[in-house]
């Protein structure tokens, strides 16, 4: 593949090299080249150069049917699947305005609340081996697989389920699931004080992340950082209060917002957000209403002509879906503004100054996933 | 022949006996320096072979999983065919590199370390050379290894692989002075840099009790900077898989990056072994002042497993760290030496120095 | 705000602005000359304070090729859709805003990419999931790939 790198003229000074991280590396966690400029051990410029695993997800959505393109959702932020198909069904039944049962909102929000802990988890576990605490990255994939067992038992696969349809579910859970979930809660409850244990408590990750990577509150809103590492800026996006859906409403749940804007903040968000995960399932879990998992649809669904935006809050920001239709059973435009690209906007920002062991750190804190960025 | 399994000067002394006897001197001297020669590489590569396994099982174990258990019962064969593996991959050739440098780095990291065991007492008269000067002999041969570490970096033309030398090799000069400053904090109770009388000296009580506060607090820097010193745990940056592929061995492959791979192992084991020598009695049984009956019990326990035990147990709480901490930045490892640790050791050496004096020891 | 309200500044701002229907905001056309102006007003005005913008998509509409901004006031907590046209699909050219909002750069770079719309003054424009030398734009709907396309 060729590339020509026309960067724009800056003054280089005399001691610059460049140096590649990626798209092959232990921890740019996905197929992404940064081309870091740096001055003895000092990042003077980083440069990301995505596009390794660009699909074209957005052309193919162009001649997917509604219910065929929740297949492609899954697998951008394959982290949190079910959210981004949660992202679509929505933008389908408002636009055909069509009521979803009960049962199906409160399946739709706890399994969502799962997707969301089992993220940050695998999140966690990267974090550690990140900064080199090998041992973190056992722990959080031993309890994450706790829950995709519960995926495995109740929608038939432990990754990319496309689970939600327009309308409801594919098919209802399995009767084992209010069981398997709350036991997985008292669980896990207990885990997470390991967790902090391990790796919150200790003074070398405090060493490396605090004061690493300061990012304001202007800059996360004039990037466009969202999620937990925008609200550890004190940039409040959660989409969940601010724009509800499905019945978040019904649940209490905080808004966890930190004013320090570095790498342990950003840490500690996502640490507390896993709690507040685990709240709103155990309020929600046990008060499914019967019904039926999904509401009667067309066999062919066509919108109506006109544009629609959907936002949901997926593990790593606000996932956006924007549908311009005019009419037919496969959108004129379908365009996914994802989290993780505009959260890698600010990764040259914020990691001026640091050093390359920093960026490791700051780039763990940001949680890439980078299908999501080339879609 | 008198051999007892407690003390192996008879054993050595019968066999210098037969061997001057059948040849003249010069060839005596000779075969003796072969047999030792043998028996140390040997055991360089049987402990290097089992430290492998057992980092592997530990750390297996720490973190939820079982380690190696297909070749062989437990897995025991697992470091024998690694071995075999790692001898018969392709040496691959860097055109850009400096062959002769290239080359011979691994060589000398492996005989610094060699260097070192030599000097290193394993029980009564189960010893190579026993300098009047020892500890400062170990010392001094160690930081040989630094020099293998440069030349390994720079001689790769490998931008990755400079970094990481460079990054390694300011580290084990920083950190080599805290370890020879808490050494010498026990020199000054022991009153003696010889091992052979280190050790003697400990026959009613290990230093590290015998030297209470100032002796725990050495024998903790010294903990903390062999670790650095040696590259493992929480001090690895040097060769950070997550960081900078594998810092100044990248370009290594096949035997060559056996023998830093295993110079690393051995590295420990001499670090941990020198802490057990001097700290904790080394062949010495735990003897408590005074408890006749108590000592009599203690020394049924051969010396050899005194001195394996005590070095295993060190080896176990390195492991340990290693699995558990995160990894510390360049800039934080050096910070930690010299605003933290120097300064501590300085006046640790004081207050011994006072102890001894006063006659505040046990 | 409301949407009225907000109707009626823009008017003020920006008199050629054709409101579109929509039932969940308020979307308006602007002719690309007025355009950068509008965004710097509706950004720093204190009223206004459209400070997060949320998404920017390139379309192409066949007969024309479109940006379309979608802005959110974290202040005021009110929402639009800023649309500008531009029916030249050789030199399809729009003024950029990343000096504005920041998200803007690598957002511009991608419909820059897929769909072959120019900014003016972005500071560095270039394609951002394709290779350099890539020819034409995929996302357009004339487009036509036999190699990399499937066509069922």
């Amino acid at each position: 593949m060729k590339e020509v790198i026309n960067l724009p003229v800056r003054n280089i000074e005399e001691e610059e090299y460049h140096i590649n991280m990626g798209p092959q590396h232990p921890s740019t966690h996905g197929v992404l080249r940064l081309v870091v400029s740096l001055q003895g051990e000092i990042v003077k410029n980083l440069k990301p150069h995505c596009g390794y695993i660009h699909r074209g997800i957005e052309k193919m959505c162009e001649k997917d049917t509604y219910p065929q393109i929740i297949h492609l959702t899954d697998r951008m932020d394959y982290l949190s699947a079910h959210i981004n198909n949660h992202a679509v069904c929505m933008l389908v039944e408002k636009a055909l305005e069509i009521d979803v049962p009960e049962r199906v909102q409160y399946i739709r929000t706890i399994v969502d609340e799962l997707n969301r802990i089992a993220s940050h988890q695998l999140w966690w576990c990267s974090f550690g081996m990140d900064l080199g605490g090998l041992t973190c990255f056992f722990y959080g994939l031993r309890d994450r697989e706790k829950i995709l067992d519960i995926f495995e038992e109740s929608f038939g696969s432990r990754l990319l389920h496309s689970y939600y349809t327009p309308g409801g579910l594919m098919m209802d859970i399995h009767k084992d699931f209010q069981k398997n979930v709350k036991d997985f809660i008292k669980y896990f409850r207990k885990k997470i004080k390991d967790y902090d244990r391990i790796l919150t408590g200790n003074i070398i990750m405090h060493e490396r992340t605090r004061g690493v990577g300061f990012l304001s509150k202007e800059d996360a809103i004039s990037y466009g950082v969202t999620g937990p590492s925008g609200r550890a800026s004190g940039f409040a996006c959660d989409v969940r209060k601010h724009h509800p859906y499905g019945v978040y409403e019904k649940a209490d749940f905080k808004e966890i917002l930190l004013p320090e804007g570095d790498t342990f903040a950003r840490y500690m968000v996502r640490m507390h957000e896993m709690r507040e995960s685990m709240k709103i399932i155990e309020q929600l879990i046990d008060n499914i209403p019967a019904g039926d998992y999904s509401a009667k649809m067309k066999a062919v669904i066509k919108l109506p002509a006109g544009e629609y935006f959907q936002r949901v809050e997926a593990a790593r920001g606000e996932l956006g879906v924007y549908v311009v239709s005019d009419g037919n059973k496969t959108p004129l435009r379908m365009k996914f503004r994802s989290p993780n690209f505009s959260n890698l906007g600010v990764l040259d920002h914020i990691s001026r100054g640091c050093k390359i062991a920093d960026l490791v750190a700051i780039g763990a804190s940001l949680d890439y996933v980078i299908p999501d960025i080339d879609r | 022949m008198n051999f007892s399994i407690y003390d192996f000067t008879s054993f050595n002394q019968w066999i210098d006996k037969f061997l001057n006897d059948n040849l003249n001197p010069f060839w005596a001297v000779v075969v003796e320096l072969t047999i030792i020669g043998l028996v140390v590489l040997l055991f360089y590569a049987l402990v290097g072979l089992f430290l492998v396994y057992a980092e592997r099982k530990v750390c297996a174990f720490m973190q939820n999983r079982v380690g190696p258990n297909r070749v062989g019962p437990y897995g025991i064969f697992q470091t024998i065919a690694d071995l075999f593996k790692l001898l018969m991959k392709e040496l691959i050739h860097i055109k850009s590199a400096d062959t002769f440098l290239f080359n011979i780095a691994p060589f000398i990291v492996i005989i610094a370390s060699f260097m070192a065991i030599a000097a290193i007492p394993f029980a009564k008269g189960l010893h190579a050379i026993d300098f009047d000067i020892g500890i400062l002999y170990v010392i001094a041969v160690s930081s040989l290894g630094v020099v293998g570490v440069l030349l390994a970096g720079w001689s790769s033309n490998n931008k990755y692989s400079l970094i990481g030398a460079m990054r390694s090799g300011a580290q084990i000069v920083s950190y080599e002075l805290s370890v020879g400053l808490s050494l010498l904090t026990i020199i000054v109770l022991a009153g003696t840099m010889q091992f052979s009388q280190i050790v003697e000296g400990q026959a009613n009580g290990w230093f590290l009790f015998k030297g209470h506060i100032p002796a725990f607090v050495a024998f903790v820097i010294f903990l903390i900077a062999s670790t650095a010193e040696t590259n493992r745990g929480p001090f690895d940056l040097a060769e950070a898989e997550s960081e900078l592929t594998a810092g100044f061995h990248t370009e290594y492959s096949g035997i060559k990056f056996a023998f830093f791979f295993l110079a690393e192992y051995m590295n420990m084991f001499i670090v941990a072994s020198i802490a057990a020598t001097v700290f904790l009695g080394g062949w010495m049984p735990f003897h408590v002042g005074g408890w006749e009956g108590f000592n009599r019990v203690m020394d049924f326990i051969p010396p050899l497993f005194w001195y394996f035990g005590k070095t295993a147990f060190i080896i176990f709480l390195m492991m340990w760290f290693k699995w558990t901490f995160p990894r510390l930045r360049i800039d934080q490892l050096l910070t930690l030496e010299w605003k933290y640790l120097l300064p501590i050791n300085l006046v640790n050496i004081l207050i011994m120095a006072f102890v001894v004096l006063m006659g505040w020891h046990f | 705000m409301d949407n009225a309200t907000l109707k009626e500044r823009i008017l003020g701002l920006v008199p050629e602005a054709e409101f579109q229907e929509n039932k969940q905001f308020l979307m308006f056309v602007v002719p690309p000359s007025a355009m950068h102006e509008l965004s710097f007003a509706l950004k720093h005005e204190a009223d206004l304070a459209f400070d997060f913008l949320f998404c920017l998509s390139g379309v192409d509409m066949v007969k024309y090729l479109e940006v379309v901004y979608h802005l959110e006031s974290t202040t005021h907590k009110h929402q639009l859709v800023l649309k500008v046209r531009t029916a030249d699909r050789e030199n399809a050219a729009v003024d950029t805003v990343c000096d504005i909002w920041r998200t803007a750069e690598f957002h511009e770079r991608e419909a820059y990419d897929l769909l072959g719309i120019r900014f003016n003054n972005h500071p560095d424009l270039r394609r951002i999931f394709l290779e350099e030398d890539w020819k034409g734009y995929p996302l357009r709907k004339d487009y036509v790939d036999e190699v990399n396309i499937v066509e069922l």
